[in-house]
């Protein structure tokens, strides 16, 4: 495939149309796919999540410009929602990253969900997978403004930066399941703000209490550090990579890097098996059997899982 | 199952701080089904450029109002021609007098569109020229 050999080399053009073809999941998706990944393994891959506001794509930029002094060239996928009514998005996480353009060594991609609900779009893994067989060695994934339930952030980085704000709600809100249990750093951003210390001294006191049975964290030994930034100003912005480093090294020590490695693609496949069989069973499906299946549900004749069981069946 | 998309570029290229026109017709792109990609205001040539060619979009729309498009116009579409870009829709909104059309035209910008432009008007223009390839 003509496209992945000029990727290899760099080419940006190159990298742009294979993120396109993977989003679009046409015929070439697969088969580019197959042909990039051999190459891929190499970049670290930094997920950054949080609340609508807390300054996730300001504070991207400032990492970015971080590893850029470190002579560390940077990928960056920016996700932001797809709007279930159109099926349009409007995405506008590029605003914030206008000191990044004009460097050779930097890729800002943005992508809308198209209809995933995890903070992710289906095919972000795969466009950090071009990325990473482009060369860039970090890449940085920017998920939606997330809440509590957007974790698929977790399953496709090496670590998870949960932002936070002053302001946001009281310390019952983190105590709440969700992206709290994902954080493997947490940022106070605007910590200029009233509250600011409030809102570190909440997040300690739950890891206080979580960091002996951390359920979540597939590294108990790890305490998420709490790292305070002014993310427009890029204060505190290098003790966040120091951070991200200092994570990296205590995979790679304690021995837990291979397997999260390990746990990462066996979710992987098992997610595309499942997509696979979904979207093969609806190709056979009869839809006149299906329609008239619905039509007894509604007439309380059948209840919709003896239903689903019916065409399972086939 | 995943599908085309219409992804779109809408830039302010230049000084003047007015985004209230670009925002609309984001709005509208957005509206109509398509991914608008908004890059905020005060933006060079090379930098609208560079974000169309990694964000590999189909359409850049550009407004202006200052009365810069005459030296900020060609400068970009010099540019995408030499990134390979030669493909992408351009279309252009804000203040452009009529005698500057041909020269735009002749640029390669595809549409122009004036104030008191129906976002209608704009959407089917790209439905249809997309339609075309």
């Amino acid at each position: 495939m003509k496209l992945v050999e000029r990727l290899l080399t760099g080419d940006r053009r190159a990298i742009a149309r294979l993120i396109t073809i993977i989003e679009n999941d046409g015929a070439e998706a697969q088969e580019a796919l197959a042909a990039l990944y051999p190459h891929t393994g190499q970049a670290h891959i930094v997920g950054v999540t949080g609340a609508p506001g807390t300054g996730k794509s300001t504070l991207v930029n400032e990492l970015a410009k971080v590893y850029r002094k470190r002579d560390r060239t940077v990928g960056i996928i920016a996700v932001d929602p797809t709007s279930p009514f159109s099926g349009g998005a409007l995405l506008g996480d590029r605003i914030r990253m206008r000191d990044l353009s004009g460097d050779a060594g930097i890729f800002i991609r943005s992508m809308a969900t198209r209809g995933s609900l995890g903070g992710l779009a289906r095919s972000t893994a795969d466009a950090v997978k071009v990325l990473d067989a482009a060369g860039y060695q970090t890449i940085i994934v920017e998920t939606v403004g997330a809440g509590q339930s957007e974790v698929d952030i977790a399953k496709a980085a090496h670590i998870t930066i949960v932002v936070e704000a002053p302001g946001l709600g009281d310390e019952i809100q983190a105590f709440k399941a969700g992206i709290t249990e994902i954080a493997d750093i947490f940022v106070v951003n605007k910590a200029d703000r009233e509250g600011a210390d409030r809102t570190a001294m909440a997040l300690q006191m739950i890891l206080d209490l979580d960091h002996s049975s951390h359920l979540s964290s597939q590294t108990p030994e790890w305490r998420p550090p709490v790292c305070k930034t002014i993310a427009l100003h890029g204060e505190g912005v290098g003790a966040v990579v120091e951070a991200v480093e200092e994570h990296a090294a205590h995979l790679r020590e304690s021995g837990n890097l291979q397997r999260r490695e390990r746990e990462r693609i066996e979710r992987e496949l098992r997610s595309i098996i499942t997509q696979e069989m979904t979207r093969s069973f609806f190709e056979r499906l009869d839809e006149a059997q299906f329609d008239s299946l619905v039509d007894s549900i509604i007439r309380r004749e059948l209840d919709p899982h003896s239903a689903a069981t019916i065409l399972l069946k086939g | 199952m995943p599908e085309k998309k219409i992804r779109v570029l809408i830039a302010k290229p230049g000084l003047d701080g007015h985004d209230r026109g670009a925002k609309v017709v984001a709005r509208a792109l957005r509206d109509a089904g398509m991914e608008v990609i908004y890059t905020g205001l005060r933006q060079t040539p090379e930098m609208i450029v560079e974000a169309a060619l990694q964000e590999d979009v189909d359409v850049v729309g550009l407004s202006i109002l200052s009365g810069a498009h005459t030296t900020l116009f060609p400068r970009i579409a010099n540019l995408l021609k030499d990134n390979g870009l030669d493909d992408v829709l351009v279309l252009a909104g804000g203040i452009i007098p009529d005698e500057d059309v041909p020269a735009l035209n002749e640029l390669g910008v595809r549409g122009i569109f004036g104030p008191g432009t129906s976002t209608e008007k704009i959407v089917k223009f790209i439905e249809e020229e997309i339609g075309k390839r």
